[in-house]
């Protein structure tokens, strides 16, 4: 059994998708209409990556978690003040664009460089966390990136489920379609798991881990160093699907009866159409 | 079910961690405070000017928790004459702060029933008839001078959720801002307050612990800044506890509803304009609308408690006024981007409470800093804020607690010399005459203003009157009856359908703007209730309610989160709470422990509106 991990979680800020998201061409490429305004979140996919790491390092008690974050320093400051009481964590701050138009291969390098120069890192004992998938857009390449900048060749993907077994050794359930699972066992770190929402709920905001949490973050941030990436790709129009919305509220329903209602609206949708 | 503020019964430890300042909300009020501390707090070589009792050898440990899940997710369409604003920033560039523009115009717009369906006393059907004679035009006249008491020059539009973002951005390294964080209760001992108990998490709707439960922490600090607004858990927590001083009442309340809204291409409103509206939908509701950049408007309207309609509803209200003809010449094909509701504490200073004890300083809203007169909070609660930072930096200069002695000697003194408490004098009485009528009340604030507050017209508020007598002449009993058997059966407030009956149109959905209060609600509030929290609000007495024929709670409910319940109890559905408190000052049923309060226990909570923009 191994005595403790070195987590080191990749993750930044997407515009909080509750807010009124309007994209548009701006003159870095694309962006959001009054992005600058928008309240911003931990990306959910990399929110669920830092709960399961925070969930690991608690069963191994030396056991490290770093959160690194390419965002622009603004946004990192306002999201950090959430979600600093819900796991404890070093954060190391680039600050820069997190728009999900940029390069995602200069995301990668730039995040694998900051990880290097974690002081002391322990290969035997490094996870390389991070979400599968991106609510800013998603090109889902960043952190293979990550990974093969950082030499570190056993990567999983779409992971919903982590257990270290007592000979060190990782077991690991990744998505497949349908609904099914694929396991997968690997001697140990180093390895670099892609999170899909995992089974963990979002941990209660715990004051004293906030407390803590900011001795180290406020000075994180401070000196976060300024890391510019090309918008890669040029758009020439972005758009969200159409919404059309027609509110029921229905509560205490079963599942069935839910997925009933869903259909039945299906199904009087395609007669209109 | 008796509400109780004692803690719920537990087996888990409690934990406690100590602090030297403790705030409860983040709104202008804290704002001003912590962006006056935080310059205090640090020498120019960065070492810490004040040393942490708590945390020796580090800075003073600040803390800040709010109920919101975001700082940026307060409420008020705000247009401030920002004289303590500007004396904090006096560089301050508005286009730093997004939606933020000068006030370049301002117009006083009376507006005349278009529809026929506005209850109108035969007064202001005199003054309809003398406006339709000479001028109006769209159903409307803009006045041609307002008194300058009313003006807002060189002042600004803000949104408040986006001010206290960018305020937030000031001052985040010197404090500790934790949102998502509702405090419970202050922590009294003796006649101190010693720190703040947060909310327990992993609880059912009842606040009995389940499996992932967690209880709140005790935050123990020298001082406890209370500005957690005017139906705020604590402020009203200190209230019971230390009573108000002689005289003073909160009994003037309004709710203000707003939506922030896109312009439609080719509307050419500059950015800057403030439109005040009087006369409909009701002669005493008011409205607002102001302009922000790049088309953008924040509009609303505001419902006075001295509205006597017990069927009132301001969403219904609000999509009538602005279906009005002067104002939907401008937003017809405009589309909603926020929406939101706010309970505006209107007593002003009449309704302060004790604003310093041991251990303890009010400021904001909640300690009755609002000026009734001028329509003007945001900038008064900010000064509040920076008068406390003043005299807690006097204080650790000097190494004195913060007793109430001190505090009254430097807050409170300060506080008796500022112009927010000479302006409020000022504003006083200024609106008891709207408890007489529409008219008396508009004579009243005009003699106030013009006579610096030593003339105004008396009135007292009434309760409710029952449904029979207000809609006595318009509906028969009968109607009534049958009206309030199906509302009962169908689960559904009664506003829509009286309003229906009395003549009111009904609402032309067009999906963008005008859209049901439900689709509001998700669209534009973004409401959210995280789990794991216990219901906050709670009916004290439910025989009081199985009796009670009017419902105003109900009907009032600004997200709909109170329906009509089986026994005659309403139900509460935490889901939909925008946090408002309109249901605390609009119970029909008198508390018999407290006859000037209600039925309804509105207790700290978690979660509500969840937009930035408004």
């Amino acid at each position: 059994m191994p005595e403790s991990f070195q987590i080191v979680v990749c993750g930044s800020v997407v515009p909080d998708p509750l807010q009124t998201l309007t994209p548009e061409i701006g003159p870095n490429g694309p962006a959001l209409k009054n992005e600058p305004m928008l309240p911003a979140v931990l990306d959910p996919w990399a929110s669920h990556a830092l709960y399961e790491a925070a969930h690991l390092a608690a069963q191994f008690p030396c056991s490290k978690v770093w959160l690194v974050s390419l965002g622009p320093k603004a946004k990192l400051q306002q999201v950090m003040m959430t979600v600093a009481q819900k796991a404890a964590f070093e954060v190391i701050a680039l600050d820069g664009s997190a728009s999900g138009f940029t390069d995602a291969a200069e995301t990668g390098v730039a995040l694998a460089e900051a990880i290097q120069a974690i002081p002391d890192l322990d290969r035997s004992k490094l996870l390389i966390f991070g979400g599968w998938e991106s609510a800013s857009r998603g090109a889902g390449v960043t952190l293979q990136v990550v990974g093969e900048e950082l030499g570190i060749v056993d990567q999983f993907q779409g992971v919903d489920e982590l257990t270290v077994d007592s000979t060190g050794s990782l077991r690991i359930l990744e998505r497949l379609e349908g609904g099914q699972h694929q396991v997968s066992a690997c001697a140990g770190p180093p390895a670099l798991l892609g999170w899909a929402t995992g089974h963990l709920p979002e941990p209660r905001n715990n004051p004293q881990t906030g407390m803590a949490n900011m001795r180290t973050v406020m000075p994180a941030l401070q000196r976060a160093k300024p890391v510019t990436v090309s918008a890669g790709a040029s758009y020439s129009a972005v758009t969200l699907p159409r919404q059309q919305r027609e509110t029921r509220i229905l509560k205490d329903l079963s599942s069935d009866q839910v997925a009933a209602d869903i259909i039945a609206w299906l199904k009087d949708e395609n007669r209109d159409s | 079910m008796e509400p109780s503020l004692s803690p719920v019964q537990i087996t888990h430890e409690r934990p406690a961690v100590e602090a030297d300042i403790v705030c409860v909300g983040f709104g202008p009020a804290t704002g001003g405070f912590l962006t006056t501390l935080s310059r205090e707090l640090l020498n120019p070589d960065g070492t810490p000017a004040f040393e942490s009792p708590s945390a020796p050898g580090l800075p003073l440990q600040v803390l800040c928790y709010e109920r919101a899940d975001d700082l940026g997710f307060g409420v008020s369409g705000a247009v401030t004459k920002a004289r303590g604003i500007r004396a904090s920033f006096p560089d301050l560039d508005p286009a730093a702060i997004p939606m933020a523009a000068h006030v370049t115009r301002e117009k006083l717009v009376y507006l005349l029933d278009p529809i026929g369906a506005s209850r109108r006393s035969p007064g202001v059907r005199a003054a309809d008839r003398l406006v339709r004679l000479f001028r109006a035009r769209n159903h409307a006249v803009e006045l041609p001078w307002t008194p300058g008491f009313l003006h807002k020059k060189d002042g600004l539009i803000l949104s408040i959720g986006q001010f206290n973002q960018w305020v937030a951005g000031q001052v985040l390294g010197a404090a500790q801002l934790w949102p998502g964080t509702p405090v419970r209760e202050a922590l009294v001992e003796g006649d101190a307050v010693v720190g703040v108990r947060l909310m327990d998490q992993g609880t059912d709707k009842q606040g009995a612990p389940t499996a992932d439960f967690m209880p709140g922490i005790d935050v123990r600090a020298a001082l406890t800044v209370v500005a957690d607004g005017p139906v705020g858990a604590v402020g009203r927590q200190l209230d019971e506890r230390f009573g108000m001083p002689p005289g003073h009442r909160r009994h003037d309340w309004a709710v203000g509803m707003k939506m922030v809204v896109d312009l439609p291409e080719g509307v050419d409103l500059p950015a800057g304009t403030v439109l005040h509206t009087l006369g409909y939908p009701e002669p005493e509701i008011f409205g607002f609308l102001y302009v922000h950049p790049d088309r953008v408007v924040s509009l609303g309207i505001f419902v006075p408690s001295s509205f006597a309609d017990p069927a009132r509803t301001a969403y219904r209200y609000l999509q009538h006024w602005m279906l009005h003809p002067y104002l939907w010449r401008y937003l017809e094909g405009g589309r909603l981007r926020s929406w939101g509701a706010k309970s505006l504490q209107e007593s002003g200073r009449r309704g302060e409470p004790f604003l310093a004890g041991g251990g303890y300083a009010r400021i904001g809203e909640g300690s009755g800093s609002t000026n009734v007169l001028t329509g003007s909070g945001v900038d008064e609660a900010w000064t509040t804020g920076v008068l406390l930072a003043e005299s807690v930096v006097e204080l650790l200069v000097a190494a004195k607690p913060f007793t109430r002695e001190n505090l009254e000697q430097t807050y409170v003194a300060r506080r008796r010399t500022s112009w927010v408490e000479r302006e409020g004098r000022i504003a006083g009485r200024a609106r008891d005459g709207f408890h007489r009528g529409f008219v008396s009340g508009m004579v009243g604030m005009g003699l106030a203003g013009l006579t610096r507050g030593r003339i105004a017209v008396s009135g007292k508020p009434k309760r409710m009157p029952a449904l029979e007598d207000y809609y006595r002449g318009r509906i028969a009993a009968a109607d009534l009856d049958r009206i309030r058997q199906e509302c009962n059966a169908s689960a559904t407030p009664l506003h829509d359908a009286l309003m229906d009956h009395a003549g009111w149109p009904a609402i032309p959905f067009d999906g963008q703007l005008l859209i049901s209060h439900q689709d509001a609600l998700l669209l534009g509030g973004k409401v959210q209730a995280p789990a794991g929290y216990a219901d906050h609000v709670v009916f004290r007495d439910p025989h009081l309610c199985e009796a009670c024929a009017s419902k105003v709670c109900i009907e009032l409910c600004s997200g709909e989160a109170l329906t009509p319940g089986p026994a005659g109890v309403p139900l509460f559905d935490r889901e939909k709470c925008v946090h408002c408190g309109v249901c605390l000052w609009n119970c029909a049923r008198a508390n018999p422990d407290e006859p000037e309060g209600g039925n309804i226990a509105f207790l700290a909570g978690a979660g509500g509106l969840h937009s930035a923009e408004n």
